[in-house]
């Protein structure tokens, strides 16, 4: 399957939101260990979307660079999951979010190993690799939490009622079918003692723009420094 | 030989991060191309998000100016895939001796750090325990031994 512009924006978006809300983090996490931790989810993240910003700059050309996709498009423009850009609540929340999302991440990097876009594939291949740490580090925390105290099995089940209207998202756009995302999220959860949440679906969709009002708030936070001084450097 | 040359000044040039490794140990130079007085250089980044990555960029092109080259590009390759089967066993020694223990076996033969054998840098003794997947950069896991007590850095297989 041959990805239009949107498609790859919307990668990038993704990467590019998650990565920052990653890194709102750094220099609070829980514990040392877990706060390099996540700053590093949050690296590989950015990496990723700078990868993929570069590329679809070649692609729109007019112009445009990795810099004016990041910190010049406005909150209509982007084109994220909105799951992605939600606030990071507690660390159950945090850590769910990258789990479901890293598990749908992987199924679909794996499709564009296949991409008749060489480089999109290259980029595939390399973040893959990056993805299975995400993977490994996220399911290690959704059991812990999951089939830990009363407190955080609460905590737990509350993030997953919170995320789950939002996961729906991920499959509107035909790329990856919920089968066979549910698939990789049900054995984790089975061992983690927590049962799938019913809480409905929503129809609003980030991918064509319309967002949370979160995401404004990134957006506000993330180009400030780009639309008050243009083309600053450091 | 330029490309002798060439790879010879580049061997000087270290990862910020880790200053005993060359990009050559670390093995992430792919080519080097000598086209009149252009030369392009092929780099493999370790990580996508690997912040040393811009630096070394920037001191591979410096260090060969100061060689007399001025016109240098460097060229990002993300496929193959860089892993840590590219570094040299000297690179390899050269970690060791710096309190960082080397990747042990090939990259993702086995899934979890849990299960490998790392020995300790100082002490030698491969009674370790695993403390985080993510240790002080991306490519590093932190590690104690259970002997000597000390913690100490592994450079995950990737």
């Amino acid at each position: 399957m041959h990805l239009n512009i949107n498609n790859l924006l919307s990668l990038a978006d993704d990467a590019l939101i998650l990565g920052h809300r990653n890194s709102e983090w750094c220099g609070h996490g829980p514990v040392l260990e877990q706060d390099i931790a996540i700053s590093n989810i949050a690296l590989d993240y950015i990496g990723l979307a700078r990868n993929l910003y570069q590329h679809a700059a070649t692609l729109i050309n007019a112009g445009a660079t990795e810099d004016t996709l990041a910190y010049l498009r406005d909150v209509i423009d982007f084109k994220n999951h909105l799951i992605v850009e939600l606030p990071n609540g507690d660390w159950a929340q945090t850590i769910l979010r990258i789990f479901f999302f890293s598990q749908y991440q992987r199924l679909r990097y794996q499709q564009l190993l296949l991409d008749t876009d060489k480089q999109i594939a290259a980029i595939a291949e390399k973040s893959l690799k990056e993805i299975t740490y995400h993977i490994r580090w996220s399911t290690d925390w959704v059991l812990r939490l999951g089939d830990g105290t009363a407190e955080s099995k609460a905590r737990m089940i509350k993030a997953a009622d919170y995320l789950w209207p939002y996961t729906e998202e991920l499959f509107v756009d035909g790329f990856i079918t919920k089968r066979e995302w549910l698939a990789t999220i049900e054995p984790v959860f089975l061992e983690a003692t927590l049962a799938l949440p019913s809480t409905k679906q929503l129809l609003q969709k980030g991918i064509e723009g319309e967002h949370t009002e979160h995401l404004g708030y990134i957006l506000a936070e993330m180009q400030y420094l780009q639309r008050a001084y243009p083309n600053s450097e450091w | 030989m330029v490309t002798k040359k060439i790879l010879d000044i580049l061997s000087t040039v270290t990862d910020p991060e880790i200053p005993v490794l060359s990009v050559i140990d670390l093995g992430i130079i792919r080519d080097v191309m000598v086209n009149d007085d252009t030369i392009t250089i092929l780099v493999s980044p370790t990580y996508s998000g690997c912040p040393a990555m811009d630096m070394i960029s920037m001191n591979i092109k410096l260090a060969l100016i100061t060689a007399g080259f001025h016109n240098v590009q460097i060229q990002q390759v993300l496929s193959p895939a860089w892993t840590t089967d590219w570094m040299t066993e000297s690179g390899k020694q050269k970690l060791k001796g710096y309190g960082i223990a080397p990747p042990v076996g090939k990259s993702f033969d086995k899934m979890y750090l849990e299960e490998l054998e790392v020995a300790c840098p100082q002490c030698h003794s491969t009674n370790t325990t695993v403390i985080s997947e993510f240790g002080s950069t991306s490519c590093k896991a932190l590690f104690k031994c259970n002997d000597c007590k000390e913690p100490f850095d592994y450079f995950k297989c990737h």
